[in-house]
């Protein structure tokens, strides 16, 4: 019972939403369950939320390791879930935006959490260098072939790829860096992506299928 | 002594004095009104220029394969609408719903020839006008006809896609049903796969622990139910070998389902007193936030091993650097093109798109599940040929112009573009 009605559910909705496609008259049922599961989510945020606060609290009182994070990340939690309750400095009434400019949420998020934010995705630069260090490292005829179109399309974006094969005539201008390098990204890339892309959607397919009939069951905790 | 020549001629006299008349009073107006007259002139030219023509042909017609909720409206914009120094600033569209009163509904820009009206009830009736605007007003076009929108049933334009999908379902379900008689299913191997047991068996030798991360989608993510699916047998083989897991994650309802999934797994194994809620934690929603605490989880605890599989965005590479920095075995999988390139550069061993979806039937080894990753081979074997018919039909088109397989490729088009 306990997976029979979990199950019956998937069924349902697995096969209203497949309709939906197909019948006009359904074809806002994708946007409803939408709507019922963003409802759901919120509740299920308290357990999230919850969850976040006991564990930092017993960190803290145990005394474990690192136990001085925990406190930034009570004291962060708490300000901001005070700040966006309370609506505190919000300029407009209590049914306003709860970011509206001018508020103690909105200035704490554009100068904490923005900014914190902003430089984490930063450091993508850098993972960036270090990952194509790696990557491209002629170790094998594959990588090789790697490197050398890395290497073509990194000369072909720049100016200094333009002038190196700028002397090449229009006849055979497919051999200039720049043009050279739309061309792989046209079209081996961007073969090789689409191949990838119809394998996901099958693969789509598939999993969805297995879902909806019930034959895979490990998500609802099980496999029988 | 002679007379007037008007006099002696009554007929002549009065043929004489109108031109004069005329001329006269058109001199006095000339000189008293002067002023006048050129202010009119200059109002009449004004409105010349920048007067337009309405717009011509106004069509209205129901929304096909809708639920009755749209009309659509063609028309041939005004003359006057130029690329450059057009008099027309725009369209205005009126409407009268159920022979009401004109109210518009949409401004459109210059050169703006359709447009989709989507706030429309089944049972009104509904007279469409369009309004020409320039700078000194609106030039209304003829009302259109009036009409209802109607609900059709089926949308028969996504037929070619119905019968692909039956086709695909179909035969999914023939091989679903072939192995459960029994029969044996090849399926290739599948590195990252079959590498599970042994980067779960390093981290129990090392004595460290194994982290799993989600992705950073919620549980309506095809992606993150695929990862959830591979937890399940990733914790079993944690749980047989006493290694321990924890899983930070950035949904709420994830840490749930989750918490589930392991706990199974635990009971499964015959180790339910293992079992701790504490192995899944909710970091945040915030999308760098949580980069932030499992980048720093990852450099305090140092896991042996680390999966990566879900639906990844901008932190893909962030998690997979760190994790390769700390020399944990790394085995990461999405479906999600862009992010594979900074996978493969960064792990050990990565699934590749459908590879992430087949991983629960691989695993598992269930008939019925193997059955379904069969039955997605002839769903490629239709992909396959059809893009070498594509190839063919477009290089004989253009190259020779075989006129039938101009039609074969505009057919092809039509089958995959609808929508």
């Amino acid at each position: 019972m306990r997976q029979q009605i979990p199950l019956l559910i998937t069924f349902i909705v697995g096969t209203l939403l497949i309709v939906s496609v197909f019948i006009p008259p359904f074809g806002d049922l994708e946007t409803t369950f939408n709507i019922w599961f963003d409802i759901i989510a919120v509740f299920a945020f308290f357990l999230g939320g919850g969850n976040l606060l006991r564990v930092h609290i017993n960190k803290l009182r145990k005394r474990k390791r690192d136990w001085g994070f925990s406190i930034v990340t009570i004291l962060g939690f708490s300000v901001m879930l005070i700040a966006g309750l309370f609506k505190i400095g919000n300029p407009g009434d209590i049914a306003s935006a709860v970011d509206a400019p001018g508020s103690l949420f909105y200035d704490i998020f554009n100068s904490v959490q923005y900014p914190l934010s902003a430089t984490m995705y930063s450091l993508l630069a850098f993972f960036v260098a270090s990952a194509s260090y790696r990557a491209f490292r002629a170790k094998n005829r594959e990588a090789t072939l790697l490197l050398i179109a890395a290497f073509i399309i990194l000369l072909g974006r720049t100016p200094f790829g333009v002038m190196l094969t700028g002397w090449i005539p229009d006849s055979t201008s497919l051999l200039q860096i720049p043009n050279l390098a739309i061309w792989i990204m046209n079209s081996p890339n961007l073969a090789g992506q689409r191949a990838i892309m119809i394998g996901i959607g099958l693969g789509v397919i598939s999993m969805s299928l297995r879902l909806i009939l019930g034959i895979e069951r490990s998500y609802l905790g099980g496999d029988k | 002594m002679s007379l007037p020549l008007a006099a002696t001629h009554p007929r002549l006299s009065v043929h004489l004095f109108f031109p004069i008349i005329v001329i006269v009073l058109t001199t006095c107006s000339s000189a008293f009104g002067q002023s006048d007259t050129q202010l009119d002139t200059t109002v009449v030219d004004d409105t010349v220029s920048i007067a337009a023509a309405p717009v011509t042909t106004l069509l209205v017609e129901d929304g096909k394969y809708d639920d009755g909720d749209s009309l659509r409206l063609f028309w041939v914009p005004s003359i006057d609408d130029q690329l450059i120094d057009s008099k027309v600033t725009g369209y205005r569209v009126y409407r009268l719903v159920n022979d009401g009163a004109a109210e518009p509904i949409v401004d459109l820009l210059p050169g703006v020839g359709n447009y989709t009206d989507k706030n429309v009830e089944l049972d009104s009736s509904y007279v469409y006008y369009v309004a020409t605007l320039t700078e000194s007003g609106e030039y209304p076009s003829i009302h259109t006809e009036s009409i209802s929108p109607q609900r059709e049933w089926i949308n028969f334009r996504r037929g070619y896609l119905f019968i692909i999908m039956m086709i695909i379902s179909a035969a999914i379900i023939f091989y679903v049903e072939t192995a459960k008689r029994g029969k044996k299913l090849f399926v290739r191997k599948i590195a990252g796969l079959e590498a599970i047991d042994e980067a779960v068996g390093r981290a129990t030798e090392m004595g460290r622990p194994v982290l799993f991360i989600p992705g950073i989608s919620d549980m309506d993510d095809v992606q993150t139910l695929a990862a959830l699916t591979i937890l399940g047998r990733v914790s079993r083989t944690i749980a047989d070998y006493d290694s321990k897991i924890f899983m930070p994650v950035s949904r709420s309802l994830v840490m749930t389902a989750a918490r589930e999934t392991i706990k199974t797994s635990y009971q499964a194994a015959g180790r339910p007193d293992a079992y701790n809620d504490d192995m899944v934690n909710y970091v945040t929603d915030e999308q760098f936030g949580y980069v932030a605490a499992v980048d720093g989880l990852m450099v305090r605890e140092k896991p042996a091993t680390v999966f990566l599989l879900g639906a990844f965005f901008a932190e893909s590479l962030i998690l997979a650097e760190t994790g390769n920095s700390i020399g944990a075995i790394q085995i990461a999988g999405t479906a999600r093109p862009a992010q594979l390139p900074f996978f493969i550069a960064a792990c050990d061993f990565t699934l590749i798109g459908e590879e992430l979806f087949a991983a629960s039937a691989y695993l598992s080894g269930e008939p019925r599940m193997l059955g379904s990753l069969k039955g997605q081979d002839v769903g490629k074997a239709i992909a396959m040929i059809t893009i070498l018919l594509g190839v063919v039909a477009v290089t004989l088109s253009e190259a020779w112009g075989v006129g039938i397989m101009t039609d074969l490729h505009a057919w092809l088009v039509k089958v995959f573009s609808s929508s």
